[in-house]
């Protein structure tokens, strides 16, 4: 009785740590995104912006492209 | 294609920059109360670096209008000025930013600030005098004179004055550096990051301005 009430907590208290272990990793997943203060997100949204405006300036040199080869 | 690879160069070193810009490690000395704010070095300075080359060759091309009376070369001397100033404007914002949260106001007449200012209001006197004059070619000779006349106040006013007193810029009397820069404040490794950022905006700013250029060309020639 005694060896399976021992057993019972051990196992109990590896549970308890695998949960908690478990939640650790599903509110910190340590990325890029959401080290640093989150700071990596702001990163993604400036990149994000920066290629907007890349792809408006490409576009653009390909009209002016177009419309030079007119002449 | 062959001639586009400076384009190509250009959004790989702005990308580089505004991701790599935020990670790459600051040093946080005592006494030196920049923190975080020291990456604005890949952001705002660039700014000014990408003017004085914009107002350089807008002061080639003038120059070369005058030699050669060229009206091609006038529109190129125009449009890198405009640019030029467009990134002035922008560097007097973020650096208004700056130092609204650095040195508690976001003007407060520092000589650096005021000699930038000065800058700016020069090569906006300059689209004054050519939206002033109606006649094409006495336009473009006029501004062309007024330019270099321009680019040679533009260096007193952002490089030497800010030497000549105190000013809370680097590079003013009694502190370390160039008007620019403070070695003191930067790493090896922000430098990794610093000249990318410098020829990536700088680069960006030329590809906009010979967008204008070629738009201007084609509006004369039909």
């Amino acid at each position: 009785m005694q060896a399976i009430k021992s057993i019972v907590i051990v196992v109990f208290s590896l549970l308890t740590s695998v949960v908690l272990l478990a939640q650790d990793a599903a509110v910190q997943p340590e990325n890029v995104f959401t080290s640093n203060g989150k700071l990596g997100v702001v990163v993604a949204v400036l990149v994000t912006i920066l290629a907007g405006i890349i792809f408006y300036l490409v576009s653009l040199d390909k009209k002016i492209s177009q419309l030079e080869k007119k002449k | 294609m062959q001639k586009n690879w400076w384009k190509a160069l250009c959004i790989l070193l702005l990308l580089y920059t505004c991701s790599y810009g935020f990670f790459v490690e600051v040093p946080n000395p005592p006494g030196v109360p920049l923190k975080q704010t020291i990456r604005n070095l890949f952001f705002h300075v660039p700014m000014w670096i990408g003017m004085m080359v914009f107002f350089s060759v807008s002061v080639y091309y003038s120059i070369r209008y005058l030699r050669h009376l060229q009206p091609a070369d006038d529109i190129r001397a125009t449009e890198f000025a405009r640019t030029g100033i467009v990134f002035g404007v922008l560097g007097l914002l973020t650096g208004m930013i700056w130092a609204h949260f650095q040195w508690g106001k976001a003007w407060s007449g520092d000589v650096k600030q005021n000699g930038a200012a000065i800058a700016v209001l020069m090569y906006f006197a300059y689209f004054v005098l050519k939206g002033s004059v109606q006649d094409e070619e006495k336009q473009a000779r006029i501004s062309a004179v007024f330019n270099v006349f321009a680019f040679f106040m533009l260096f007193p006013t952002i490089w030497i004055l800010p030497r000549l007193s105190e000013s809370l810029h680097p590079g003013g009397m009694g502190s370390e550096g160039n008007p620019g820069l403070n070695p003191r404040d930067t790493t090896a490794s922000m430098r990794m990051v610093m000249y990318p950022a410098f020829l990536g905006w700088t680069l960006l700013g030329v590809w906009i301005s010979t967008l204008r250029v070629r738009v201007r060309l084609l509006s004369v020639q039909s």
